[in-house]
């Protein structure tokens, strides 16, 4: 039942990625590549039409984690405190962004809100990765100095950084340089999956140009998840360990390295939406690697007092992990209902689209 | 300690204050939108098309910031209240994923094509996405309202030897007598807030003696909806409620009506007064005797508890902040009926449109349903205190153990620094609508 839960909240978070993943990243190309107003205007539109379905999927994601691992839930949120409230913060900002832009005609009105939008994207997916790369290093849980725990031994603690910004010091905090090398990788990745989706879903003046930029960043994405691998290994010395015990858990860094190899070919691919696709790849399989490589752990313990939170000993009972099960499949199916009937509706390219402004 | 509770319990306070203006809004409005367009459909009248396209603007502006100011609140469940969240999860989190699985994913799929989808899908299946978005903010309500009643009166769940809530009968959740009387009365006072927006921008037009024809149409509307909704507030289901609170929540209930000491045989109602409680009585009071005894248990000498009847600890905490929302709550209450009730005989008359004097009433009357909701909400949780769930969690129980007081006054000023913000734009962009009305009729 763990497991089935366990599942069901990673797709919905991955989804949740692999969505808003393309409008943040819209929102980082529109900070450096948009110059015309029309490029502004469709990008910007071609996030702000979507930014509010896709961001259910982490109200979503949250509610379930909430229901099927409360221990897991209240220790996260609280122990990440700060950096958590910035994100909600700059998740508010943007979706302000987004929205405000088109109430006024005026060009500085405009500029702000655009540049609000941009900054904010930019800043999410840096501290997502963030995020990521703090659970991918663990943390001090129960707050153990010299030996002793100062909270109950799920809880914890940490400042936004500490003053040597390592991730080996003894009180790390969130920002260390770990978890920056994580969150530039995570920049990188959803800045490609958002030109891809620009690409596939305007016809900017800008597209050709945006081509070339997936391309070399793509080069610099695999370098640096190459080198962060042999890091994280450094750090945190099994972290590997599982696709060596489970050889077929290979397959979610094969998911990855298969979309990686594929944008080196962008400028060849036939159709735009196979770029679209193989960002996809390159997100759902980062995202899912991580996860893998420390399953059953969902937040390791960097001490040995206390044991990592696991999805044994975070979970809700088994009664209520299974009526969830029940009201939860039927949940899905409507919800594929629905993005069928909203995709139908809403393909192509939103520029030669007229939808009848309200 | 002491802080670190004050201001969780501030900052919640505050959000929760600030996200509730605008979903009492959404869920009434969506049900007004509807049927708006449902008129439109069967007489092909072009205004109430425009009606419900004007609406429609306000609505994206106000649903927005509902949702802006919404994800915060899932938050801070995590956040603040990481000791709640733990131990009670396994509860609360149903309702609260049901509510993200079954509303806001309706909602928002929805809501985008409902917005711009007109000329995509014709006539009909927009009427069809509008139903869609005005259920699922409905059943947004319901949910969140299951997991307030599961606090207030917590029903189908085992404590494990922990101290974990375990949830052991998952329909207990949904049959949970707290759920429907304030599910009704919430959901009518949201139609309140709504139709009386509907008839104050309505009252603007005719005054400004600009786009009449559709002034008119909001103010006949919103006269007629707000009349029915605002009585049934009232009677039955405020009265629902109040019977409720006496047989669950006795303590707050003497608090709430201000009752200090226990009468021989049947309690009076007070009408006015000031709760004093160094010397535990009410100054100034007016009141009537035996009322509320009647209104209580339909029996005029039935006794009802004082709070002298009561442990000092099992008292709310705040005891005039209680008795005066629930105060205000029912004093508005009765306003609401008096001023729609003349407007609606003005209405039945034909002669509502020539009255000035009622225009202008209802025009500044719009900020007072918001008012009345709040407070609504205060009482219901004021009187909750000092349980988060009621008489089993205490309040300081449920907060974060590792996040210290300096950190949560931080976040709770940034959060009245961008509300703020957030408050001044949706101000201005919804008088920008409101200014430029409707599109003109085309004759
Ligand atoms: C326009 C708003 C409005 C108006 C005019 C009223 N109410 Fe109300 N009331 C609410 C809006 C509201 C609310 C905000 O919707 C509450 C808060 C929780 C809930 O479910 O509904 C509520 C709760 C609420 C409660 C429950 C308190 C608790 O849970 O402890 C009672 C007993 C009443 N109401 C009684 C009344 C009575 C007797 C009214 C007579 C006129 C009345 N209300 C008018
Ligand atoms: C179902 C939805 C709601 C839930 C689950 C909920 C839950 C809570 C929680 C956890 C607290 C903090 C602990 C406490 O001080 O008691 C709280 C306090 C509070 N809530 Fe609610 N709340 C809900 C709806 C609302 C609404 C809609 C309003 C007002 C508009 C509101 C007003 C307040 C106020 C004023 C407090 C502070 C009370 C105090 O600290 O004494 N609540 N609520
Ligand atoms: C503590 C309690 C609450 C939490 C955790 C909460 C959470 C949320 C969240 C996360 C959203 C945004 C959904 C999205 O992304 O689309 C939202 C919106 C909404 N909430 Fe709340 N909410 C609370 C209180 C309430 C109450 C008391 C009501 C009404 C009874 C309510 C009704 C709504 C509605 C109708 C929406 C969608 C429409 C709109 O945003 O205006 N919420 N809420």
């Amino acid at each position: 039942m763990e497991v089935f839960w366990y599942i069901i909240i990673a797709i919905v978070l991955a989804v949740f990625f692999v969505l808003d993943g393309y409008d943040f990243g819209a929102g980082i190309i529109h900070l450096f590549f948009a110059k015309t107003d029309k490029d502004k205007e469709v990008i910007s539109k071609s996030a702000g039409l979507f930014w509010d379905s896709n961001e259910v999927w982490l109200v979503a994601g949250g509610g379930m984690i909430f229901m099927a691992f409360p221990t897991f839930y209240a220790s996260v949120f609280s122990g990440f405190y700060l950096p958590l409230i910035i994100v909600l913060w700059l998740i508010m900002f943007r979706a302000i962004g987004l929205e405000l832009r088109g109430q006024f005609p005026f060009q500085m009105w405009k500029n702000i809100w655009d540049k609000v939008f941009g900054v904010s994207s930019l800043l999410l997916a840096l501290f997502f990765g963030i995020a990521l790369g703090n659970i991918m290093r663990g943390v001090n849980l129960g707050g153990v100095e010299n030996g002793i725990s100062l909270y109950e031994k799920h809880f914890f603690f940490l400042p936004l950084w500490d003053s040597s910004f390592s991730p080996t010091s003894n009180t790390p905090g969130v920002i260390d340089w770990f978890t920056v090398i994580i969150g530039i990788i995570t920049v990188i990745t959803l800045a490609i999956h958002g030109a891809n989706w620009v690409i596939l879903k305007t016809n900017s003046s800008i597209n050709y140009k945006l081509k070339t930029f997936v391309f070399r960043f793509n080069i610099i994405l695999l370098i640096l998840t190459i080198t962060s691998l042999f890091i994280w290994d450094s750090i945190n010395p099994d972290s590997l360990n599982n696709f060596i015990e489970k050889p077929y858990l290979i397959i979610f860094p094969g998911i990855y390295f298969t979309g990686i190899i594929g944008l080196f070919f962008i400028k060849r691919l036939k159709k735009e939406i196979q770029g679209f696709i193989l960002s996809t790849l390159v997100v759902l399989g980062g995202i899912t690697s991580s996860l893998a490589a420390i399953f059953p752990v969902i937040l390791p313990s960097t001490n040995d007092i206390n044991e990592s939170l696991t999805i044994y000993n975070t979970a809700s009972t088994n009664y209520g992990l299974s009526v969830a099960m029940n009201w939860g499949i039927i949940g899905f199916i409507l919800l594929f209902v629905y993005m069928i009937i909203q995709k139908r509706l809403m393909g192509g390219k939103i520029d030669k689209m007229e939808y009848g402004h309200p | 300690m002491e802080d670190m509770l004050l201001y969780d319990r501030l900052q919640f306070a505050f959000t929760i204050t600030f996200h509730y203006i605008f979903p009492q809004l959404t869920m009434g409005l969506s049900l007004l939108i509807v049927y708006f367009k449902w008129r439109y459909l069967v007489s092909k009248i072009e205004k109430y098309n425009d009606a419900a396209k004007f609406f429609m603007k306000i609505f994206a502006v106000n649903f927005t910031m509902g949702v802006i100011t919404g994800i915060p609140m899932e938050f801070q469940f995590g956040t603040n209240w990481a000791k709640f969240s733990e131990l009670t999860g396994n509860i609360i989190g149903q309702t609260l994923a049901m509510e993200g699985m079954f509303s806001f994913f309706l909602e928002s799929s929805f809501l985008v094509l409902f917005l711009f989808g007109e000329k995509l899908m014709g006539q009909k299946l927009h009427f069809l996405t509008g139903f869609l978005v005005f259920l699922g903010s409905w059943a947004s309500g319901y949910f969140i309202l299951a997991t307030n009643a599961w606090m207030q009166h917590p029903v189908g769940f085992e404590i494990l030897e922990n101290g974990k809530y375990v949830l052991t009968h998952f329909s207990a959740l949904f049959d949970n007598p707290w759920l429907i009387p304030a599910f009704l009365h919430n959901q009518i006072a949201s139609i309140v807030t709504s139709s009386f927006v509907v008839a104050g921008i309505g009252a603007f037009y005719i005054l400004r003696g600009k786009n009449i024809e559709y002034g008119k149409l909001f103010l006949k509307t919103g006269v007629v909806v707000g009349f029915v909704a605002s009585v049934l507030l009232a009677m039955p289901t405020g009265d629902w409620n109040a019977k409720n609170v006496a047989k669950y929540q006795p303590a707050s209930f003497a608090a709430m009506e201000g009752i200090f000491e226990t009468e021989e045989s049947g309690s009076e109602i007070v009408l006015i007064g000031q709760p004093n409680m160094v010397e535990k009585k009410l100054d100034n009071k007016i009141a009537v005797p035996n009322v509320l005894s009647f209104l209580t248990y339909k029996d005029w000498s039935k006794q009802i508890p004082g709070m002298d009847q009561f442990k000092a600890e099992e008292l709310p905490s705040n005891v005039p902040g209680l008795y005066y929302s629930y105060h205000i709550m029912v004093g508005l209450g009765t306003i609401f009926i008096g001023i729609f009730g003349i407007a609606f005989i003005l209405f039945w008359r034909k002669r509502l449109f020539e009255f000035k004097p009622i225009l202008w009433m209802i025009m500044f009357i719009v900020p007072f349903p918001y008012i009345a909701n709040l407070t609504g909400w205060y009482v219901a949780e004021l009187g909750r205190q000092p349980y988060l769930v009621y008489g089993l969690l205490k309040t300081s129980e449920g907060i974060s153990p590792t996040v210290s007081s300096g950190n949560t006054l931080f976040t709770l000023l940034g959060f009245v620094g961008l509300y703020l913000l957030l408050g001044i734009l949706f101000l201005t962009l919804v008088g920008k609508i409101i200014y430029y009305g409707p599109k003109p009729l085309k004759h």
